[in-house]
């Protein structure tokens, strides 16, 4: 949800105003960001990303470098060698071409490659399907990615060209994905502002700047990149006496993730005159609520209709929309939840043989607090399921009449399929 | 090696710190070659095949870098005189 400001740095009539899809809205966001190195590999819903930056190419209005690998294990690769050399470099894909890309997500993290990544989410094989859910982006939840998740194709737009700001933030220098959901955003049509080229360029500071380091051989710091002049190893050997303290790297890294998506957000609010919460996590009709939902992506939307409804039926509901789920906001998020009586976690994929993945991230935020809801899970929408207003209006009032028993009968529940 | 540091000190980007001649990788080794400059004809093949340049030529005779060598024998494989044996490294 936007928010609007009364004196943006490029007022809204100083934004062009383009009917796209999410997809063509990353292409347009990825053009404007000065992007090095493009190297990609089609598939659905991403496809119409690459597809549309290629046409930038063709035309001759970019100077990027195009790649048309073989395979996205080979995107991600080529991503890593342009990053390290200190290109910006981005890519983008869908579900089993992420899988694909498993690997090398790894070595992007750990070598601090700030590479921004869009996600088109869907649903991993078998049975093939090219529709939505969260479980390619849950694969790699784990690989020391900054994942962000947005709800429409204006947010598609911004958090693309944010995504790169805080990629590349000292603080950080991480790799970003920006999950933006197969074809109810990838492929449908939405009228967003777009900034002048000139702003974008100015939001990032220009090309991107590579970040120095202090090696014994070199008596003064040099750039963290690969350059015959002054020669860095990017990912020899490490063992058992290095391996463990360079992950700690990562971890610190984290850290510090929040506070920059935070200032990013505020940046932007004022160039632009639209931000997403805190950045974070977007919460509405949260302070005296008795029930909250949480969600990821485009279905916060329709969850923010159905809160809506019902707070004009004076029921005591309300929502966060998480919109960046590693590093996990834990501690804000129970801040929010905690004085609910029932939590209900929405999730759009499932750990086989274990739960939802935000669910248990939300159970880890909440265990420390003595006072803290009841909490149920609804996995839902696997495999591009739709989650239609009535569907999620029943799980509202399953939740009311948890929050109104004060105990939960079963704590995971599958919203939307046949038995 | 000097003593390990914390993560603190290090370069981010698992960066090495030191050159790679630093590290000795030599104490890997679990065969020796051992070279008889009798035997020797000066052919510089096992210098060729060395994948680790731990074949040295000090303009006389055939050396081995034992800082470097891990023991892979293919220079003694190589080696057209059989000049070149695989001795165990002595177990500690």
């Amino acid at each position: 949800m936007t928010e609007a400001v009364k004196t943006p740095h490029i007022p809204l009539e100083k934004q062009k105003l383009l009917t796209v899809n999410g997809d063509e809205a990353v292409a347009w966001a990825a053009k404007q960001s000065l992007v090095d190195v493009v190297a990609a590999y089609p598939i659905t819903p991403q496809t119409i990303i690459v597809e549309k930056f290629s046409e930038f190419v063709a035309n001759g209005e970019v100077h990027t470098e195009f790649v048309p690998v073989e395979s996205e294990h080979s995107a991600m690769s080529a991503c890593v060698g342009a990053a390290a050399a200190g290109a910006r470099a981005f890519t983008a894909t869908a579900a089993n071409g992420l899988a694909l890309m498993w690997e090398i997500l790894y070595i992007a993290a750990s070598l601090r490659l700030p590479i921004v990544l869009a996600v088109a989410n869907r649903a991993l094989s078998a049975p093939i399907n090219i529709h939505c859910d969260h479980s390619d982006a849950m694969g790699m939840r784990d690989a020391g990615w900054v994942q962000l998740f947005v709800e429409n194709v204006q947010e598609a737009y911004d958090t693309t060209i944010q995504a790169f700001k805080i990629a590349e933030d000292e603080r950080v220098l991480l790799p970003v994905a920006v999950n933006l959901d197969g074809f109810f955003l990838s492929h449908t049509l939405e009228n967003i502002h777009i900034l002048p080229d000139e702003a974008v360029h100015e939001f990032l500071g220009g090309y991107r700047k590579v970040p120095k380091v202090k090696v014994d051989y070199f008596d003064e710091e040099v750039p963290l990149m690969l350059n015959p002049a002054r020669p860095l190893s990017f990912g020899p050997l490490d063992l058992y006496d290095y391996y463990f303290e360079h992950k700690m790297h990562q971890v610190e890294a984290m850290k510090r993730v929040p506070e920059v998506v935070r200032e990013v957000n505020e940046k932007w609010y004022e160039l632009t005159g639209r931000k997403y919460g805190d950045g974070v996590l977007v919460p509405y009709e949260v302070e005296d609520a008795d029930v909250i939902v949480t969600v990821l992506g485009s279905t916060g939307g329709t969850v923010r209709h159905i809160v809506k409804k019902l707070r004009r039926e004076g029921k005591k509901v309300g929502m966060v929309r998480i919109r960046m789920f590693r590093p996990f906001p834990h501690k804000e998020l129970a801040e929010i939840l905690k004085n609910a009586k029932v939590v209900g976690v929405m999730d759009r994929a499932i750990s086989f043989g274990s739960y939802g993945p935000s669910f248990l991230e939300i159970n880890t935020a909440l265990y420390d607090y003595k006072e803290k809801p009841l909490l149920v899970n609804y996995v839902y929408g696997l495999g591009g399921r739709d989650a239609p207003p009535e569907l999620l209006e029943k799980m509202f009032h399953e939740l009311l009449s948890d929050a109104e028993k004060g105990f939960v009968e079963k704590k995971l529940r599958f919203l939307g399929v046949r038995e | 090696m000097t003593e390990l540091r914390g993560y603190k000190e290090l370069p981010i980007g698992a960066v090495p710190f030191r050159l790679s001649t630093d590290y000795k990788t030599g104490d890997w080794r679990a065969l020796r070659p051992v070279v008889d400059n009798n035997k020797c004809v000066k052919c510089m093949l096992c210098w060729i095949f060395c994948p680790d340049m731990a074949i040295i030529w000090d303009g006389e005779q055939i050396k081995v870098n034992y800082d470097y060598c891990k023991g892979c024998g293919i220079c003694a494989h190589e080696c057209p005189v059989k000049a070149i044996d695989m001795v165990p490294e002595p177990s500690e």
